[in-house]
C-alpha cells in the first residue's frame, strides 16, 4: 500500500510471527491504528471519529429496536409505545436512536463543510470524496426510511410524498414509484419494503466507511494547511505526522465526549424536540397533516425541492427547450438531487491551486456564504410554502448552485492566493511558537 | 472563519429545532408545570387529581388505549398503591377473545388490561395528546417557546380546556361547535374574516362541547376545583400518559451528563499531557 513511510508492524513473538505470514491481521490493525496523522489538525478533524460513534450507535441500538418491532401497518405504531412503556430501558434506546440520527446528520454536516473549506475533496482525494458523498446518500435514504417505521402520520404522508418525487420522472416515473412502494398506494408493502432496507443499508454504509478510511489513509490525511506531508523519507514525514495512536484517538476521543454531555442532554431533558409532533398520531391516510414536514436534516433539500414552482423564468425556459417533458416538479427533483449531485463534483468545478480556504481570502467569504445560506434554505424548508418564504427558498438555491458552478470555477481564475507555510512542521511551530523548528521525540 | 461561523449555525440550528408550525392564531397559555426543565418532575398528587377528571369527565368519550392499568402503581406516576390499581382496573370492562369459548365476551378488567379506547368515534385517542399536540411553539416554528419556556403539549392542552368562551358577536348564532380560542384548526366562519382572509378572532370552532366548567370533581385532597386547576391536572396526567417514563429519563440523562463531564475533564487532561512535549518541547 502506497502511503506516507512510516514503520510498519514486525511480528516480534513466534505465534505472532506464524499468524502474521498466514493472516496479516495485526499487521493491519497496527498499520491502521499507527497511521502517521499530520499533526496540526485542528478541531474540525474530530467529527469523522463521531460518524463512526454515531453509525455503530445507531446499529447497536436499532438492532434491539427490531427486537421488539413489528413491521405491520396495524401494529407498528402500537409496537413503538410497547418499547417506550414496556420493554426495559426501551424508551431510553429509542430516544437514542431517534436523536442518533440527528447526531448522525449534524456530525456529516460539518464534516463535509469541513471538507469544502479545507479543499479536502481535491486531488489525490477526489475518491474518498465521492465515496463519502455515496455515503452520505445512503444516510438520507436509511434515516428516510427509518422514520417511516413508527408509521405515524408524517411517516406516512411523508412517504407518499418522497415516491412521489421519483413518481414525477417522465416516462418511467409512474412504474418507478409503484416499484419502490410494491403498490399503487402506501401501504403494507412499502412498510415492509422500508424495514428490510432499512436494517440493510446501515450495513453497505459500514462497508463504504471501511473503503473511504482505506482511501485517505493512502493519500494521507488533508490538514488546514492543505500542504502534503514530506514523503521523502520516514525522518521528514515523522517531523510533519505524530501516530493516529495515541495522539488523535485521545483528543478525538474527548471531543466525541464533550459532544455527547450536549446529546446525553438532549435525549434526557428534551427528546422530542428535533422530532416532529405529528408523528406520534397514528397514520391516517384520510386526514393529510396541514403541513408535511421532513426531519431538520433534509430541509435545506426539501426547501430547494419546493422552491423551483411552475413560475420561476428557468423552470418555464427548461419546460419549453425540452417540450413540456421536464415540468416544475420534475425540474424541483432534478434541482434537489443535482444539489447533492454538485457537491460531488467539487474536485473537479474548483480550479484554485491552493488546496486550503485559509490561503484563499476571497474564497473564505463565499464560503461563508454557502454555509449561511445552507442553514436560511433549512429554516425555509421548515415553513410553508408560500411568499415570502419560496422566494428565499428560490434565492438560496440559486447561490447553492452558483457557488459550485461560478463561484469556485471563477474563484480559481480571479482569486489570489496567499502563501501557505513550506511544511506542516512550520504550520505547527508557528502556531505553538517554537522557534528551533526540531522535532522531539 | 470557521471559528467564527461556530456560533452562528450553532445557534441558527438550535433555533430551527422542531419544524412546527402554528396553524391560524390561537392562544396557548403558558402554565407553569412541575415537570418542566431538566429537574422537574411529576406532581404525584396532581397525576392523581388528573386522573380523576379524566376518569369522572373525558373518558366519557376518550380513551387510553396505550395505557395499561398497572402502570398507575408505577413510581414516577401516579403511584396509586396496588389495592387501589385492582380495584380502579375493576370499574372498566374490556372485551376479552378468550372467554365464551372462543366467541368473546366482556368481564372486568385486571391491572393487566389497558384502558379502553375511544367510545366515540371522533374522540381521540388521548394516550400521547401530549405530545402529538407539541407542535405550536413558534415563533416562525422556530420553537424557542419550547426551548427556553417548556411550553409544549400539556400548556396546549390545559389552554384548550381553559379557552372555550362566548363566541363572538361576528359568527352567526347557529355556528356549528363551540368557540375556543386556543384551537387553532377548527370550523371558523366567513363573516368573523376580513376581506383579505385574515381571522379577526382568536382560536376558532371545535366540535368537542366544553369539557370542564370548575366544580366538576371534588378532590380528595381538597385542591382546588377550579376550571383552571382542574384543566392544568388533567393536562399533566394526559403529559404523564403519553411519557411515562419521563422521570426514569430525566434521571438517566443527568447521570450521563455529569459522568461524561468527568469523563471529558479527564480526557482533555490526558489529551493536554499526551499533546505536551510536542507542543511545548524544552521551556528555557
Amino acid at each position: 500500500m502506497a502511503g506516507i513511510p512510516h514503520d510498519h508492524y514486525e511480528p516480534k513473538t513466534r505465534f505472532a510471527k506464524w499468524l502474521d505470514s498466514r493472516l496479516p491481521v495485526v499487521g493491519l490493525l497496527y498499520d491502521t491504528l499507527m497511521i502517521p496523522t499530520p499533526k496540526n489538525l485542528n478541531w474540525w478533524w474530530i467529527w469523522g471519529i463521531v460518524l463512526v460513534f454515531a453509525l455503530v450507535l445507531q446499529i447497536a441500538t436499532g438492532v434491539v429496536l427490531v427486537m421488539h418491532y413489528t413491521p405491520h401497518v396495524d401494529m407498528a405504531f402500537a409496537s413503538i409505545e410497547h418499547i417506550m412503556r414496556d420493554v426495559n430501558g426501551g424508551h431510553l434506546i429509542r430516544y437514542v436512536h431517534m436523536n442518533g440520527a440527528s447526531l448522525f446528520f449534524l456530525a456529516v454536516y460539518i464534516h463535509i463543510f469541513r471538507g469544502i473549506f479545507y479543499g479536502s475533496y481535491k486531488a489525490p482525494r477526489e475518491v474518498t470524496w465521492i465515496i463519502g458523498m455515496l455515503i452520505y446518500v445512503l444516510m438520507m435514504a436509511t434515516g428516510f426510511m427509518g422514520y417511516v417505521l413508527p408509521w405515524g402520520q408524517m411517516s406516512f404522508h411523508g412517504t407518499a410524498v418522497i415516491t412521489g418525487l421519483f413518481g414525477a420522472i417522465p416516462f418511467i416515473g409512474p412504474d418507478l414509484q409503484t416499484l419502490l412502494l410494491g403498490a399503487g398506494a402506501v401501504g403494507q408493502p412499502a412498510l415492509n419494503r422500508f424495514f428490510s432496507l432499512h436494517y440493510l443499508l446501515p450495513f453497505i454504509i459500514a462497508g463504504l466507511v471501511i473503503v473511504h478510511i482505506w482511501a485517505f489513509h493512502t493519500t494521507g490525511n488533508n490538514n488546514p494547511t492543505g500542504v502534503e506531508v514530506r514523503r521523502t523519507s520516514k525522518e521528514d514525514a515523522r517531523k510533519d505526522t505524530l501516530p493516529f495512536w495515541p495522539y488523535f484517538v485521545i483528543k478525538d476521543l474527548f471531543a466525541l465526549v464533550v459532544i455527547l454531555v450536549v446529546f446525553a442532554a438532549i435525549v434526557g431533558f428534551m427528546p422530542n424536540f428535533l422530532g416532529h409532533p405529528d408523528n406520534y398520531i397514528p397514520a391516517n391516510p384520510l386526514a393529510t397533516p396541514a403541513h408535511i414536514v421532513p426531519e431538520w436534516y433534509y430541509l435545506p433539500f426539501y426547501a430547494i425541492l419546493r422552491a423551483f414552482t411552475s413560475d420561476v423564468w428557468v423552470v418555464m425556459l427548461v419546460n419549453w427547450l425540452s417540450f413540456g417533458i421536464i415540468d416544475a416538479k420534475f425540474f424541483g427533483v432534478l434541482a434537489m438531487f443535482g444539489a447533492i449531485i454538485v457537491i460531488a463534483l467539487a474536485p473537479w468545478l474548483d480550479t484554485s491551486s491552493v488546496r486550503s480556504g485559509r490561503y484563499r481570502p476571497m474564497f473564505k467569504w463565499w464560503f461563508a456564504l454557502l454555509v449561511i445560506d445552507f442553514v436560511v434554505l433549512m429554516w425555509a424548508g421548515a415553513m410553508p410554502a408560500e411568499p415570502p418564504y419560496s422566494i428565499i427558498a428560490l434565492i438560496g438555491a440559486s447561490y447553492w448552485f452558483a457557488f459550485f458552478f461560478v463561484i469556485l470555477p471563477i474563484l480559481g481564475i480571479i482569486e489570489r492566493p496567499t502563501t501557505p507555510p513550506a511544511t506542516i512542521e512550520d504550520d505547527f511551530n508557528a502556531h505553538y511558537g517554537k522557534a528551533d523548528g526540531k522535532s522531539v521525540e | 472563519m470557521l471559528r467564527k461561523l461556530t456560533l452562528t449555525v450553532a445557534t441558527a440550528l438550535s433555533l430551527i429545532g422542531s419544524g412546527a408550525i402554528a396553524a391560524g392564531s390561537a392562544h396557548v397559555e403558558d402554565f407553569a408545570f412541575s415537570f418542566e426543565g431538566p429537574f422537574g418532575s411529576f406532581d404525584q398528587m396532581q397525576l392523581q387529581r388528573g386522573l380523576q377528571v379524566y376518569t369522572e369527565i373525558c373518558a366519557a368519550c376518550h380513551g387510553l388505549k396505550h395505557v395499561a392499568f398497572r402502570t398507575l402503581g408505577d413510581e414516577g406516576g401516579p403511584a396509586l398503591p396496588e389495592d387501589q390499581v385492582r380495584a380502579y382496573a375493576e370499574f372498566y370492562e374490556v372485551f376479552d377473545q378468550a372467554l365464551a369459548d372462543g366467541a368473546g365476551d366482556y368481564r372486568p378488567a385486571t391491572p393487566a388490561d389497558k384502558f379502553p379506547a375511544s367510545a366515540l368515534s371522533n374522540a381521540p385517542d388521548l394516550s400521547l395528546m401530549a405530545k402529538a399536540r407539541a407542535g405550536f411553539s413558534g415563533p416562525y416554528g422556530t420553537g424557542i417557546n419550547q426551548l427556553v419556556r417548556g411550553m409544549g403539549g400539556p400548556e396546549y392542552i390545559a389552554s384548550i380546556l381553559h379557552g372555550y368562551a362566548d363566541p363572538p358577536e361576528c359568527a352567526p348564532e347557529d355556528f356549528e361547535g363551540s368557540y375556543n380560542t386556543a384551537f387553532a384548526s377548527g370550523g371558523y366562519p366567513d363573516s368573523c374574516k376580513t376581506e383579505e382572509g385574515h381571522h379577526t378572532v382568536p382560536g376558532s370552532w371545535i366540535a368537542m362541547p366544553q369539557p370542564l366548567w370548575g366544580d366538576d370533581v371534588t378532590y380528595a385532597d381538597g385542591h382546588s376545583t377550579e376550571l383552571e386547576h382542574e384543566a392544568q391536572d388533567v393536562a399533566a396526567f394526559l403529559m404523564w400518559t403519553a411519557e411515562p417514563k419521563m422521570m426514569a429519563r430525566k434521571h438517566a440523562g443527568l447521570s450521563a451528563v455529569i459522568f461524561l463531564t468527568i469523563f471529558s475533564v479527564l480526557l482533555y487532561m490526558t489529551n493536554k499531557r499526551l499533546w505536551a512535549p510536542h507542543k511545548h518541547p524544552r521551556k528555557s
